[in-house]
C-alpha cells in the first residue's frame, strides 16, 4: 500500500469543523481515514507532533507569467513556490505577454505546461475581454470548455459598464466566477503610490482610494442587477471593505480577497523609493490596514490571495515612476499571515485556513481545502513556532522582488502533500 | 586623544612678556610699521595675531592692520584626518600686495600649516615678503620652513603635545607640555 | 556652531533626510566659502584631485553652472553629463549609467532627473557621493539651502520668521526642500496656491495653508515665489496666465501692503508678469540676484562636505523599512 501517516499532528480543518491533535492516513492520493490513533497499515508514519495539519493552501490570485513571460516566472518555477510557501493549489491569472489568456488555444496550451510541469494544481483563469482591452467579450464558452474556471481582466477594469452587465449574466451561465479588478483608470491615471501625505512628501503621483472603491461600488451593483456574483480582487482600503460588507448584508453575491501586504505594510514603508514596494493597488494607511484585519476576522474578506506578480530585477531596478507594479507573493504569504494575523490574535488557526484554503477552494469551485475522507490529499504541514528568516537565496521563484526579504516570519511549511504525494525537494531547508 | 600634563612652560605673565618681545623685535626688523600687516593662523594664531597689533600700538603709536586665515582648505591631510575639520571664514579685509604680511601662529612643529597659510595667503595678493612670527617652536620639521621671530624654543619629544591655551579661545592664558596617554 | 560638529553624510538628498544641526552647519559652511568667493582668486584646493560628475537628465543651466563653477572653485575636475529625456525608458538605466561612471573613479555624482526619488535610487547603488540637484516633484535641496543661507544673510535669523511660498506647491521639488529646511530650523511657513495646486496633506508638513495670497502676504517677513510651469502640469489647474497674475502675481501695488523690509525671492528663472512684475523682480526688495551668487556658496559646502565624509560615510537617504 502507498500512502502516509501523518501522526500526532494538529489537525485544523474548518470545513469540517475539526481542531484537535488527529492522524491522517493517506492512500493513493486521497484520504482515507482522518482519526485518533491509526495504525499505519504499512505506510510511512510522519510525526506531526507540535505541528499544525491543515488542508494545502489555496492561492485565488497568481500570476505565472507563462506563456510568454518565462524569464519572469514559469509554471514550474511558480508552482516550486507555492509549494514552498505552502499552497496545494493557485488560481493563475490571463494576463500574460505578448498574448492574453482569452482564448481556446491558449489555454489548452498553458494546460499542456501545467501537466507537463506543476508541481501543484494550477487553475486557470481566462480573460474577459479580448486582449483584456475591454471591448469585445471573449468567448466564455470555449474558455469553460478549455478549463478555465474563472474570468477577469487582472491589471484592468472593464471601463464599459454594459459590457461588464453582459459578462456577469455570461459567465453565470457558464458558472465562471467573475474577479473583478477594481481600479477607475480615470482617477487613478499615471499614479504610483498612495494619494495623501506620503505622495506629496515624496513627489509622486497619488492614486487615490476612489479609484478603487468607487470601481468596488459600480462592479457589486452591477452584480445586483444582474443578479450574478462578483469577486472582488486585492482589496487594500477601508472605504472598499464598508462597501462589500454592505453590499452583502443586503443580499448581493459579493465576495472578496486580499493581499498579504496590504495588512502588513503601511504607505509609510514607501520612503525609500524601493520599487519593491510598488504594487497596485498601492500600500495604503494604518488606519486601512486595520480595517483590512477587521474584515478578515469577521468574513467580509473572505481569502487572503497573494497576487504573486513577478518581474525581474532589470524591470525594477529602475525609477519609482519607471518601475512595474506587483511583488512576489506565494513564499511569504503564510509566513506574514501567521505573524501579522495569527501570532497578534487576530485569527485563529482555523480562521487562517478559511481564509488561505476553504474559503478560496469554494469560491473558485474546485473540490479542494478539504480533509474530508476521500477528498484530495492536499496537505500542508507547518511548524507554528519556528522563526526564520526570508532570504533572496532561498527564493524559488524565478523572480525575486519582494519587499519582504530579510523579514523574520514565524510559521515555516514542513510538508506538503499534493495528491498524496510529498513534494520533497522543494522544502529540503525544513 | 587624551593627553596628560606634564609641565606648565608659560603662564598668564610669560605670555604677555614673550607676546611685547615679539612685537619689539617686529617693530625692530620692519623698522616702518606702516608697511606691514599681521595675518593669525586660525584658531589660536588669530587672537595673539591681535594681541600683538596692540602691543605694537603701544610701543610704536601705530596699529598694523590684522587679519585672520583659516587655512582647513589649504590642507594636504584633508583625507587622512579623523575628523573632518571645520571651515572657518577667512577674515582679511585689506589689500596685502607690495605689503610685508607677518604670519602669526602658537605653535610651530611640522611647517605643514605654514606651507598652507602660504598658499592661502598668495591666493588674496602679493605681498612684497612674508615673514613668521610664533609664540612655540617645539622642533621636528618636515618641511624647509623656520620662524622670523620665535617666542620660546621648547625641545619636545614626537608624542608630546603642546597646548597653547588663550583666553579669547580657552578661557585662561597658559601654554602647558603634555603628553599623550 | 560647534567646532567639532561632523558630517557624517556622503550623501545630500534632500533636507528632509538632514536634522537642524547639519542644515544649519551646512550654511555656517557655506558662509566661509562665500568670503572665497569674493577674492580676487576664487579658488582653493579643498576638492584638488577629485572629480564631480554632473549627470542631468533634465536640462537646467542654471544649476548645472552654479555646480559646476562651485566644483572648480575647490580645484575638483568637473565632468557635465546630459542624458536625453527622452531615452531615459530606452536606454540604459540610472543604475547602470551610475555605476559606470563610477568605474571612472569620479567621487561625486550631482543628479538632475526628472522622476522623484531617482537620486536615492542611485545613492543606495553607488559608493560615490551623490548629490541631488532636483528631482521630479521631490526635493532640490541645494535650491532651499541657499533660499536659507540668504534669508539669514539678510535678516539675520531663520527662527521665528515668517516665510510664505506662493505657487505651484504640488509640482515643487523648491517647495517641498524648502518647507522641511526652514520648519527644522523654527520658521514659520505658509504655502499659498490655488486650491488644485496645494498637494493632499501638506498641512501635516507643518505649514499653514492659504488659497488666498493676500492672507499669505500678511506678515511675512520673506516671500518664496516659485517659477509657474503652464507648459507642464500648473496647466489643468490654472490655464490663464493673466488670471494667475491677476489673483496670485506680486506687484508692486501689493507689496507695498506687506512689511516694508520684506525678502522676495524666486528661484528663477523668473516669468515676468506671470508669477511676479518686472518692478519687483527688479526691485529693492528682490534678492534674486543674491541668491544666485549665494548658490554657489551653498554649492561649495554641500560638495565639500559630501566629498571629505565619503570614505566612512552613511548613505543619505534611507530608513530602515
Amino acid at each position: 500500500m502507498t500512502g502516509y501517516l501523518i501522526k500526532n499532528g494538529r489537525v485544523v480543518d474548518p470545513a469540517n469543523r475539526i481542531d484537535e491533535v488527529l492522524d491522517i492516513l493517506i492512500s493513493d492520493g486521497k484520504i482515507e481515514k482522518v482519526g485518533k490513533s491509526l495504525s499505519n497499515g504499512g505506510c510511512k508514519a510522519i510525526d506531526a507532533s507540535g505541528k499544525i495539519v491543515g488542508p494545502g493552501l489555496v492561492d485565488m490570485h497568481t500570476h505565472l507569467r507563462e506563456p510568454g513571460r518565462e524569464d519572469k516566472e514559469t509554471v514550474a518555477s511558480g508552482t516550486r513556490a507555492a509549494v514552498k510557501g505552502g499552497f496545494t493549489s493557485v488560481a493563475c491569472m490571463p494576463n500574460t505577454e505578448p498574448e492574453a489568456l482569452d482564448n481556446e488555444g491558449i489555454i489548452k496550451r498553458l494546460s499542456g505546461i501545467i501537466k507537463k510541469d506543476a508541481l501543484a494544481n494550477v487553475f486557470v483563469v481566462g480573460a474577459i475581454t479580448m486582449g483584456r482591452a475591454g471591448k469585445k467579450l471573449a468567448d466564455f464558452k470555449a474558455l469553460k470548455k478549455a478549463g478555465a474556471i474563472g474570468i477577469s481582466d487582472d491589471g484592468s477594469s472593464v471601463d464599459d459598464e454594459k459590457l461588464m452587465s453582459e459578462a456577469l449574466a455570461l459567465a453565470k451561465k457558464e458558472g465562471l466566477l467573475v474577479i473583478g479588478h477594481c481600479e477607475d483608470r480615470s482617477i487613478s491615471d499615471s499614479g504610483v503610490i498612495n494619494y495623501g501625505l506620503i505622495s506629496t512628501k515624496m513627489g509622486l503621483r497619488g492614486i487615490p482610494v476612489e479609484a478603487e472603491y468607487k470601481r468596488v461600488e459600480r462592479d457589486i451593483e452591477l452584480a445586483r442587477k444582474a443578479k450574478a456574483a462578483i469577486h472582488i480582487a486585492h482589496v487594500s482600503c477601508k472605504e472598499s471593505v464598508d462597501i462589500i460588507r454592505k453590499a452583502r448584508k443586503a443580499g448581493v453575491e459579493v465576495s472578496a480577497e486580499t493581499a498579504p501586504h496590504y495588512f502588513s505594510l503601511t504607505e509609510d514603508c514607501c520612503v525609500t523609493y524601493d520599487t519593491n514596494l510598488k504594487m497596485n493597488p498601492p500600500l495604503r494607511t494604518k488606519e486601512d490596514a486595520e480595517a483590512i484585519k477587521k474584515a478578515l476576522k469577521d468574513g467580509t474578506i473572505d481569502a487572503i490571495a497573494t497576487d504573486h506578480a513577478p518581474h525581474t530585477d532589470s524591470e525594477k531596478d529602475v525609477e519609482f515612476d519607471f518601475a512595474p507594479f506587483g511583488i512576489l507573493g506565494l513564499e511569504t504569504a503564510l509566513g506574514l499571515a501567521v505573524t501579522e494575523l495569527v501570532e497578534k490574535k487576530v485569527l485563529s488557526w482555523s480562521e487562517l485556513f478559511m481564509r488561505m484554503s476553504a474559503s478560496p477552494a469554494r469560491l473558485l469551485g474546485i473540490d479542494r481545502g478539504d480533509l474530508k475522507n476521500g477528498k484530495a490529499a492536499d496537505i500542508v504541514i507547518i511548524d507554528p513556532g519556528k522563526e526564520y528568516t526570508y532570504t533572496k537565496d532561498s527564493i524559488a521563484s524565478r523572480s525575486k522582488n519582494s519587499p519582504f526579504i530579510g523579514w523574520k516570519l514565524k510559521g515555516k511549511v514542513s510538508h506538503v502533500f499534493v495528491a498524496g504525494k510529498l513534494i520533497d525537494e522543494v522544502l529540503a531547508d525544513r | 586623544m587624551k593627553l596628560k600634563e606634564k609641565t606648565k612652560i608659560l603662564d598668564k605673565v610669560s605670555i604677555e612678556r614673550t607676546l611685547e618681545r615679539l612685537a619689539h623685535e617686529i617693530i625692530e626688523k620692519v623698522k616702518a610699521v606702516e608697511g606691514i600687516a599681521l595675518v593669525g593662523i586660525k584658531n589660536r594664531g588669530a587672537p595673539l595675531a591681535e594681541r600683538i597689533a596692540d602691543k605694537i600700538m603701544d610701543i610704536a603709536g601705530k596699529r598694523p592692520p590684522v587679519g585672520a586665515l583659516d587655512i582647513t582648505l589649504y590642507r594636504d591631510d584633508l583625507t587622512q584626518v579623523a575628523e573632518q575639520p571645520v571651515v572657518h571664514a577667512t577674515e582679511i579685509d585689506f589689500n596685502i600686495d607690495g605689503i610685508k604680511v607677518i604670519l602669526i601662529d602658537d605653535v610651530l612643529f611640522t611647517g605643514r600649516t605654514i606651507r598652507c597659510a602660504l598658499d592661502a595667503l598668495v591666493d588674496f595678493g602679493r605681498p612684497s615678503q612674508i615673514q613668521l612670527a610664533v609664540l612655540i617652536d617645539r622642533g621636528h620639521r618636515e618641511l624647509p620652513i623656520r620662524a622670523d621671530y620665535v617666542g620660546k624654543n621648547v625641545p619636545t619629544a614626537p608624542k608630546e603635545v603642546i597646548e597653547v591655551r588663550l583666553s579669547e579661545t580657552d578661557g585662561k592664558d597658559e601654554v602647558v607640555l603634555c603628553e599623550k596617554v | 556652531m560647534s567646532k567639532h560638529f561632523v558630517w557624517t553624510k556622503k550623501d545630500l538628498l534632500g533636507l528632509e533626510y538632514l536634522s537642524r544641526e547639519e542644515i544649519e552647519f551646512i550654511l555656517y559652511t557655506a558662509a566661509s566659502f562665500k568670503e572665497v568667493t569674493t577674492r580676487q582668486i576664487k579658488k582653493v584646493p579643498a576638492l584638488r584631485g577629485k572629480t564631480v560628475v554632473n549627470l542631468f537628465y533634465e536640462p537646467s543651466t542654471r544649476t548645472r553652472t552654479s555646480f559646476e563653477l562651485a566644483a572648480k572653485r575647490l580645484s575638483a575636475d568637473v565632468i557635465n553629463i546630459a542624458v536625453e529625456a527622452s531615452s531615459v525608458k530606452k536606454g540604459e538605466t540610472l543604475i547602470d549609467t551610475g555605476r559606470n561612471i563610477e568605474a571612472l573613479k569620479i567621487d561625486i555624482i550631482v543628479v538632475r532627473h526628472g522622476s522623484s526619488g531617482a537620486p536615492n535610487i542611485l545613492a543606495h547603488h553607488v559608493n560615490s557621493s551623490v548629490v541631488n540637484a532636483g528631482d521630479g516633484w521631490h526635493e532640490h535641496p541645494t535650491q532651499a539651502l541657499l533660499d536659507m543661507f540668504t534669508l539669514k544673510e539678510k535678516l539675520g535669523r531663520i527662527e521665528g520668521l515668517n516665510v510664505s511660498i506662493i505657487g505651484d506647491i504640488a509640482h515643487s521639488r523648491v517647495a517641498r526642500s524648502n518647507i522641511w529646511g526652514l520648519t527644522k530650523l523654527g520658521a514659520k511657513v505658509t504655502v499659498c496656491a490655488p486650491p488644485l495646486l496645494i498637494p493632499e496633506g501638506i498641512e501635516k508638513m507643518g505649514v499653514r495653508v492659504t488659497n488666498d495670497l493676500d492672507t499669505a502676504l500678511k506678515g511675512a517677513d520673506a516671500i518664496n515665489v516659485l517659477r509657474m510651469q503652464f507648459e507642464r502640469d500648473a496647466a489643468l489647474a490654472f490655464p490663464s496666465k493673466l488670471e494667475y497674475f491677476k489673483q496670485y502675481g506680486i506687484t508692486a501695488e501689493r507689496l507695498k501692503k506687506c512689511k516694508k523690509e520684506i525678502v522676495v525671492m524666486h528661484p528663477g528663472p523668473i516669468n515676468r508678469g506671470i508669477e511676479i512684475s518686472s518692478e519687483v523682480a527688479d526691485g529693492q526688495n528682490s534678492v534674486i540676484l543674491e541668491q544666485v551668487t549665494n548658490g554657489i556658496a551653498v554649492r561649495m559646502a554641500a560638495l565639500y562636505l559630501v566629498a571629505h565624509a565619503r570614505p566612512t560615510g552613511t548613505r543619505g537617504g534611507e530608513k530602515p523599512l
